[in-house]
């Protein structure tokens, strides 16, 4: 139990993936303009991310690995987050409207991001059980929702700053970034 | 040899096999559009400014093909004619839709009004409210940081020379993004017929708000005493006019008789918009 809660602890918080690993940068730096699409946001990725480890996980572990064939891991990873994703916007589109039109559109963003590739790979390449893959795919994804919800908070308030000119809009963004990445390099080493 | 049989396999399966679902998902799951929606969205305008109350063109377009109770003259930029030509799509009917534009209901310019303070915050003016009402004296006047201007979704509104915010007319669709975003709310919605107005929202009274204002409308009612069809009347030292019974005078008295020329007239404005 306590070896979960560690690898669950240390994905949301110390290996954040946004802000210690640098992965996701593109949707972090582009949905973070208001806070109610980066929690959507945060959901989705989070949610995308346990589906598609799942789906990595057995794929990985029954069909790559038997045939020795775990050089191809990277190629055929994208192909399974890039069509599991398109699948599920198909299927909540139909099955669910209301969901949908709450993050229907940061689905079709995250079909080729690199966190929702990274945590597969990572889950692979660390041999993690099942079970740990799970937790730990839950754990990055939220993760990645913590540093998109707090960028967007900071954002929203920086609406009323007065910026100097050179830097308005994503160039203050950017420092913004990196202050939150210094925050957290303090909880490196904690686990 | 053997390897690269298996890479082609497993890559050719992998793939086959997602495009396989895929299609069959997209037929199981197809989503019926309706044609129409799409034609009633390329007849609307597409400022996406939402004056019809839904959330952009597209929006509204779905709405009054599947909608029955959604009138079909909602789009105010649009004005009669895309009301006509979304009415013959969608087989409802279209009512009368009068073309507004927005006006600014202060006079406070750089010369007439008194400034109360120096603000050196960020130039928005709800910001600048925030800190004692505003920079100017008078605290119900236009605060000039263009508010309303970033808000036009059609490049209407411009900041003039003096400092207050100009319509243009000819491109003023009626939408009335600024009139929300004003945040001493300013701007009123008015009809091409309206012959006069009123300049000033200033509740102050008389004596405050001329020691404020040059232009300010300071409450003497004489405009009220004149007017021969009683439009006018007073709310709290400000005239109002009241364009249902305003009728167009030869001669306005209440123009004449105003101490301020804080009313003008709005007939030049009808004049120009029947000569285009």
């Amino acid at each position: 139990m306590a070896e979960y809660l560690t690898l669950f602890i240390g994905a949301v918080i110390v290996n954040n993936f946004v802000l210690t690993k640098f992965l996701g940068l593109c949707i972090f730096f582009g949905i973070s303009k208001n806070l109610s699409a980066s929690v959507g946001m945060g959901m989705a990725v989070t949610s995308v991310m346990t589906m598609s480890s799942i789906l990595a996980w057995l794929v990985y572990f029954f069909i790559l690995q038997p045939l020795g064939l775990t050089f191809l891991t990277t190629i055929v990873f994208v192909i399974l987050t890039a069509s599991f994703v398109q699948l599920l916007e198909l299927i909540i589109k139909k099955q669910a409207p209301a969901l949908y039109n709450m993050w229907g559109i940061y689905l079709l963003l995250i079909a080729t991001n690199c966190i929702v590739l990274a945590v597969p790979l990572l889950n692979v390449e660390n041999s993690y059980s099942l079970l740990k893959s799970i937790v730990f795919a839950i754990g990055s994804g939220l993760g990645f929702a913590l540093a998109i919800i707090l960028m967007a908070s900071l954002r929203e308030k920086l609406d009323y700053a007065d910026v100097p000119k050179p830097l308005q809009g994503i160039g203050i963004a950017f420092i913004l970034a990196g202050m939150l990445s210094l925050a957290f390099l303090g909880f490196s080493g904690m686990l | 040899m053997n390897t690269a049989i298996m890479i082609i396999v497993v890559l050719v399966g992998i793939g086959a096999f997602f495009g396989v679902v895929l299609a069959l998902a997209d037929k199981k799951f197809a989503m019926e559009v309706n044609p129409l929606i799409q034609e009633v969205e390329e007849v609307l305008p597409k400022g996406q400014c939402g004056a019809c109350g839904f959330a952009g063109c597209a929006k509204y377009a779905e709405a009054v093909v599947e909608q029955e109770d959604v009138p079909p003259d909602l789009c105010v930029p649009g004005k009669a004619a895309v009301a006509a030509k979304v009415a013959e799509l969608t087989g409802k009917k279209a009512g009368a839709s009068v073309p507004r534009y927005a006006h600014l209901k202060c006079r406070g310019t750089r010369t007439a009004a008194v400034m109360a303070a120096r603000y050196e915050g960020v130039p928005d003016c709800a910001a600048a409210k925030l800190v004692q009402g505003g920079p100017k004296g008078c605290k119900y006047g236009c605060i000039g940081f263009g508010n309303c201007v970033r808000a036009c979704p059609f490049g209407a509104l411009s900041m003039g020379e003096d400092g207050l915010p100009v319509v243009d007319k000819s491109i003023c669709t009626g939408c009335g993004k600024c009139v929300s975003t004003c945040p001493q709310a300013l701007l009123v919605l008015q009809t091409f017929d309206a012959p006069v107005q009123v300049e000033c929202s200033s509740h102050d009274k008389g004596p405050a708000a001329r020691k404020l204002c040059k232009n300010a409308c300071i409450g003497c009612g004489l405009c009220m005493r004149s007017c021969t069809h009683g439009a006018i009347r007073l709310d709290r030292f400000v005239a109002v006019v009241d364009t249902e019974k305003c009728r167009d005078c030869e001669e306005p008295v209440c123009l004449a008789k105003c101490p301020t020329k804080a009313i003008s007239q709005m007939i030049g404005v009808r004049a120009a918009e029947k000569t285009a």
